[in-house]
């Protein structure tokens, strides 16, 4: 396929439409509603369902009801709207059926903003709706990476039988770039052994995250975990650039990676030797090879849009052996370039130690940088 | 000259397992009615169940049809979620008071306005039943509940919603009507308007549901019979029996 | 002459709630005293002749247990229904 000038909201409600989605249920929230609007006249000209619900509640539970069936479905939504779905998302994930759930993310907490962010990311990884379940999230950096990872979120959901997110912020929602996307295939309804869609010439199925037993709940939560250990060792994916000798290693996903990218180009140009681990995968995290990371890193730097979240997963992984520091602009804002090289420079010229609680000490730069006044 | 005959037996459309209700609910003869009318119309097969949070949580367990269980009153959603990708199944959600009218006020609103082609069989039993008879937004005024224990004080705690007559007033609803289960006559009635609701879905005809004034002894400190009597007694006087809306088309229908 | 029938009351389902003896229109019904249910209820069945298996037991039963059979003429058999 030639390449055309898609935006990124649009780019994947195509994707998902080429990917065989036949049911889309969603809510007006900026900055995703294009997903909503571009489904909106899409899915009807193919006679699939769309729906345009009443609340994120609604629209989560179409989303678990259509799920039940076996069908490709998918949701979208911001930050707050997706803290709405968190009740469904608990449900669906304790039901162990696929679905695809895209959070373009915008500053919080509260009603916040609608300006690019990365907040989201515990509710994302760490679990967000209540109980323990695993779910696989997908970061892309692109409009092109958005429509790749768009049509894998489906085939992994389906595959695990497990909710696939998709998070992302306004500025790649939003902003137009050239993309290859994907053909237009006819959706192929798969014959799940679990779906319910009828108990024609079969025995009749159920679909509940109900295990009143504790015992059986407990095998059920020890299932899920074992389902998610195939998912770590399969399924990690992130991108690598500048690392073969990299002295300094810049962790950053999404906008903030993509960010970081441009600052390490030119830090390296200036002959710094500093390389980036983009993970694509936020979850699953790609531990193994940050760990690899730290036998030839002398410190590593996380970039993020928050206030330090991945952080957490990374300093998890490094367990002190090397010094790591954090730069992030949460509330919205989206680093510059320079930002970044800024930390680049004052990492490369030492010293930074093991020691530092790298939130604080990023806690009191920024307010030395904003020149605001400390509470 | 004489033959045997049999007159009634067990719905095929339930399963094997008994219910957990308290002797006496009517939920059993509501769920009772809804397999009757599954087998009738023989679509046990291609009926797929969504069933509510409240007593009626392990419907699921009593049908013979697919079943999905979705979250305290999202039924209306998850049906409309199912229906949408599987026009050709019937749907059916199997609500109470607390999941319909309270949590689930806006999915039960919004399903009916858009005329979701599914058939929702509303128990209004004036209480929240599994939690232990709390006050529920269709307690009578006066009322006692564990949660309104001098009785539903309508200054502080408001007054009871009648969802038939607000759903009526929806263009999407094909069918709404309110029966009772406390006498054969109205049982009969009631079968007959959950004949209607899902034939309505079969038609196309949008949405259908029938709302049942139902017993819960247990949480109304009365034995089965008595609570009976308080249904025709209390609980018809404040919702009135009737069909609220019931379409041209819908009227055509023999049942 | 009145159509004879008789009941079956499933041990399995009867919770002994009393809705069907409340409702019997001939008044042939009671809880056996005598027996236990695996769950510890006292069944409903028929203490005395009488039953015509019209079986609005049935039809009032919560726990779908009582199946109802009638006696019949064929003239008769061909026109019932089930309620």
């Amino acid at each position: 396929m030639p390449k055309e000038l898609w935006k990124g909201n649009e780019a994947i409600a195509e994707a998902a439409v080429r990917a065989g989605l036949e049911a889309y249920f969603g809510y007006p929230i900026t900055p995703q509603t294009e997903i909503l609007e571009y489904l909106s006249r899409r899915m009807p000209e193919l006679g699939r369902a769309f729906v345009q619900a009443e609340s994120e509640l609604g629209a989560i539970n179409m989303v678990y009801g259509a799920a039940c069936t076996g069908v490709r479905v998918m949701s979208s939504s911001s930050s707050p709207g997706i803290s709405l779905m968190m009740e469904g998302l608990s449900y669906i994930a304790g039901t162990e059926i696929p679905a695809v759930l895209v959070n373009v993310m915008r500053g919080g907490p509260g009603l916040g903003n609608i300006a690019p962010a990365q907040s989201d990311y515990n509710q994302a990884v760490r679990g967000g709706g209540h109980g323990d379940y695993p779910r696989i999230v997908l970061a892309p950096a692109s409009v092109q990476e958005a429509i790749d990872l768009t049509t894998l979120s489906f085939d992994l959901a389906e595959k695990y039988r497990m909710i696939t997110m998709i998070i992302l912020d306004g500025s790649t929602g939003q902003m137009m770039e050239p993309a290859e996307m994907t053909a237009l295939s006819e959706p192929k309804r798969k014959n799940f052994e679990w779906a319910t869609n009828g108990a024609m010439n079969r025995e009749r199925r159920i679909l509940s995250s109900i295990y009143l037993n504790p015992l059986d709940e407990e095998k059920t939560n020890l299932r899920m975990l074992k389902n998610w250990k195939n998912v770590q060792a399969n399924e990690v994916r992130y991108k690598e650039y500048f690392l073969e000798d990299a002295k300094y290693v810049i962790v950053g996903f999404g906008t903030a990676g993509r960010v970081a990218l441009s600052a390490v180009r030119e830090a390296r140009a200036q002959g710094i030797k500093v390389g980036l681990l983009r993970p694509i995968t936020v979850s699953p995290f790609p531990y193994e090879a940050l760990d690899q990371l730290t036998s030839q890193a002398e410190a590593f730097l996380v970039a993020e849009m928050n206030m330090g979240q991945m952080l957490d997963d990374v300093l998890l992984t490094v367990r002190g052996r090397v010094p790591v520091e954090f730069y992030g602009r949460p509330g919205g804002v989206v680093p510059f370039h320079n930002e970044i090289l800024d930390e680049i420079h004052r990492i490369a010229t030492g010293p930074v130690t093991v020691q530092t609680d790298p939130r604080e000490s990023w806690l009191t730069r920024m307010y030395g940088n904003l020149k605001i006044a400390v509470p | 000259m004489t033959t045997e005959n049999l007159v009634y037996e067990r719905p095929e459309a339930f399963t094997e397992m008994p219910t957990h209700y308290c002797p006496g609910c009517t939920h059993g003869v509501a769920h009772r009615l809804v397999a009757e009318v599954l087998d009738e119309m023989g679509i046990v097969d291609k009926t797929i169940g969504v069933a509510p949070v409240g007593c009626a949580v392990f419907a699921y367990n009593y049908f013979d049809t697919d079943f999905v269980e979705a979250p305290h009153g999202r039924a209306p959603a998850m049906a409309t979620g199912v229906k949408r990708v599987l026009p050709d199944r019937v749907v059916f959600t199997y609500q109470g008071d607390g999941d319909l009218a309270s949590i689930g006020m806006g999915e039960i609103v919004h399903a009916a306005a858009r005329g979701e082609n599914i058939t929702v069989i509303f128990i209004n039993n004036a209480n929240y039943g599994m939690t232990g008879g709390q006050m529920a937004p269709t307690t009578l005024p006066g009322m006692k509940t564990s949660s309104s224990q001098s009785g539903r004080d309508v200054e502080t705690q408001g007054y009871p919603i009648k969802v038939s007559e607000m759903l009526s007033t929806l263009e999407g609803v094909g069918y709404c009507a309110r029966r009772s289960l406390h006498d054969p006559k109205n049982i009969r009635l009631a079968k007959k308007a959950i004949r209607t609701a899902f034939e309505t879905q079969v038609r196309g005809l949008g949405f259908s549901m029938v709302e049942l004034l139902s017993t819960c002894p247990t949480n109304w400190g009365m034995t089965p019979v008595n609570a009976l009597k308080f249904v025709e007694e209390r609980m018809i006087p404040a919702y009135p029996l009737g069909d609220y809306k019931i379409s041209d088309a819908i009227k055509q229908i023999k049942v | 002459m009145a159509a004879k029938g008789w009941i079956e009351v499933s041990d399995t389902y009867c919770k002994g709630c009393e809705l069907c003896i409340s409702a019997c229109p001939q008044g042939v019904m009671e809880l056996n005293m005598a027996h236990l249910t695996p769950k510890g209820y006292h069944p409903a069945h028929t203490f005395k002749d009488g039953c015509t298996g019209c079986a609005i037991c049935a039809v009032v039963c919560p726990d779908a247990a009582i199946t109802v059979y009638r006696e019949m003429t064929k003239a008769v058999a061909a026109t019932a229904a089930p309620a």
